[in-house]
């Protein structure tokens, strides 16, 4: 079901909304951007609709939401673990752009397909409802459309925003009432999707990747100088889903302490290290290659599903050494000579 | 609801066997299914969790044999004075004894390589009819290094047993030498279809496979044990993670054939 709301009357909404759902979705941050004067765009609760940022590309991603930066899984004494509480317990509904709601496709594969399903993966994802943010442009270093991620049909509902007006298809028959409670129009409403990227990439067909060749190949070797391991690909990746443990104690009682897991990088020192002084992928080169073969081969050669990557564009938004993923895609196409070509 | 695999639970150190000064046995309550070659992740909260192979099991118990070289392990051995320890586990595919029953099996190990195949071997030596023959190359460092020497004279009652250290100063129960200096010198019924189990230190895997095949072992008769970090053993965290194979989930245990396609 479509609606049309003008947007002053939008408040309105989120209002109505908000009785029910935590509203998360990009918001901006005036003033926190990475260089000055510039602002940061990431994920938020909303309160009202001016909170809405749906015109920049957001910078991090909504996986915050479902798996935090830092995640309390239980506390300890000497005796006994608890197990903490989710930071949030209502029902929420989280704005995404199309290529993100594909990515939660691939985090729901690995941590509740993936062998064991994850506990506290479980319980935040339970509670979210995805709302499609409407693309109309596309924007820098976005490759949705080479990605087959451009489009959603799967939603609780879409949001456009253009002239004045806001543009809601409804698909989730609990979500209507809201929409009929405040001044709207009914009216047949598609959400918009982009067509065409400038960023074009060529995916490598999975019969032509041999290992043996290609993790040996001259290609990765740019990346070991060029790149610094600073993890922020990761990071700022919509699919990235490594952590690691970390245990804490408190000061004022050593016995007693809590264990997290907090996110990981595969590109940072110390993603392999053993005990006793071990370690694989020491060269940066081979980390970029682990990383490009798992968004592009890896990931659908064991779910048999879509590739990884869904072509967000982020990592390559955010490098600091301006190095383009698309790019490395399009390299390693190269050097296995073949695929898809269009 | 999901059962949450992250919470340890707690189980009692009922006896801890030394073989070296830094390493030893520890016997832990347990009561449940589990293979030799999976792996439980031994926690001690403060400090984290580290996973380690089960060296050995009873009804009531899985021995985990643990080397004192890390953040985990350093604290079990020096500071560590409680009568338990936290758990979780067991995780990976371990060893299926029935692959090899009626077969002639080598098991080539190398230093505190031999606790994920102790619990095989050790099935094998004592039911040594269910396999054709039995040979055994255990390789430590120096006389010292030695684990399970115990074990290690029961087995070589049955089985044909190689014990060689790389520095053997007067050791007369041992050999010296490489694990691999050894292997050409073993008499096989048929080499070409002998089973060879292999797990030890990356480059002592690496190079007593480029052996067994230079003498005659075919790829597919080849297994081989992996060692990563694994924050979860749950495929998750994604340390142990090469090319499409998580180790925790699909290993640590792997045919010769597949394991050599994982490539750091």
């Amino acid at each position: 079901m479509g609606y049309i709301i003008e947007n002053k009357n939008l408040d309105l909404l989120i209002d109505k909304l908000r009785e029910d759902y935590l509203v998360y979705a990009p918001m901006r941050y005036k003033g926190q951007g990475e260089f000055s004067d510039t602002d940061s765009i990431r994920y938020g609760e909303i309160k009202k609709a001016s909170d809405l940022e749906l015109e920049a590309k957001s910078e991090h991603t909504f996986k915050e939401i479902l798996m935090p930066i830092s995640e309390t899984l239980f506390y300890y004494t000497e005796d006994e673990v608890k197990v903490a509480e989710a930071h949030n317990t209502k029902e929420a509904l989280v704005f995404v752009r199309s290529c993100d709601l594909h990515s939660l496709s691939r985090l729901d594969n690995i941590y509740l397909n993936n062998g064991f399903g994850d506990f506290y993966y479980k319980r935040l994802r339970d509670k979210l409802k995805f709302v499609l943010i409407g693309c109309e442009k596309s924007y820098d270093n976005c490759f949705c459309v080479d990605m087959e991620t451009n489009k959603s049909d799967k939603y609780a509902f879409s949001i456009d925003i253009r002239d004045g007006k806001a543009y809601f298809d409804v698909q989730e028959e609990a979500l209507l009432k809201y929409f009929e409670s405040v001044e709207s129009q009914k009216a047949d409403v598609s959400p918009l999707y982009v067509t065409e990227n400038q960023t074009r990439v060529k995916l490598p067909s999975p019969e032509n990747i041999d290992v043996n060749f290609i993790n040996d190949h001259e290609l990765w070797r740019e990346y070991d100088k060029r790149c610094i391991g600073c993890g922020r690909c990761n990071f700022s990746c919509p699919t990235c889903t490594c952590y690691t443990m970390q245990d804490i104690f408190y000061q004022d009682n050593g016995k007693a302490g809590e264990r997290r897991r907090v996110w990981a990088s595969c590109m940072v020192d110390g993603y392999t290290d053993v005990a006793g002084g071990g370690a694989y992928r020491k060269r940066n080169g081979d980390r970029m290659r682990f990383k490009v073969l798992h968004k592009v081969y890896d990931y659908k050669k064991r779910f048999k599903d879509n590739n990884m990557c869904t072509g967000c564009g982020r990592c390559d938004d955010v490098c600091p050494e301006y190095i383009s993923f698309s790019n490395s895609i399009n390299k390693l196409y190269d050097a296995t000579k073949g695929g898809r070509d269009d | 609801m999901i059962k949450n695999e992250y919470i340890p639970f707690p189980s009692t150190i009922k006896e801890i066997i030394k073989h070296t000064d830094i390493e030893y046995t520890f016997r832990m309550s347990y009561e449940g299914e589990v293979k030799p070659g999976q792996f439980f992740e031994v926690s001690l909260p403060k400090f984290g969790e580290a996973p380690i192979s089960v060296s050995g099991y009873t009804n009531d118990s899985v021995d985990l044999t643990i080397r004192k070289v890390g953040k985990v392990t350093d604290e079990i051995f020096e500071n560590y004075v409680g009568d338990k320890l936290f758990l979780r586990g067991p995780y990976g595919n371990g060893f299926d004894i029935d692959t090899y029953k009626g077969e002639e099996l080598l098991v080539v190990a190398g230093g505190t390589g031999l606790s994920p195949v102790r619990a095989l071997v050790d099935h094998f030596a004592t039911n040594i009819d269910e396999v054709k023959r039995l040979h055994i190359v255990a390789g430590f460092k120096s006389e010292e290094d030695i684990l399970f020497i115990d074990d290690i004279k029961r087995w070589e009652k049955t089985s044909n047993l190689v014990l060689t250290l790389d520095k053997n100063e007067n050791n007369y129960l041992a050999k010296t030498g490489l694990v691999t200096e050894h292997l050409p010198n073993i008499s096989f019924d048929d080499i070409s279809k002998t089973v060879a189990v292999v797990v030890g230190p990356p480059m002592m895997m690496h190079f007593t496979v480029l052996k067994l095949l230079e003498i005659g072992f075919k790829e597919e008769n080849i297994w081989i044990s992996h060692e990563r970090k694994m924050c979860c053993g749950l495929g998750k965290c994604g340390h142990c993670k090469i090319g499409d194979t998580y180790v925790c989930l699909d290993g640590p245990v792997f045919k010769y054939t597949e394991g050599k396609l994982l490539i750091d």
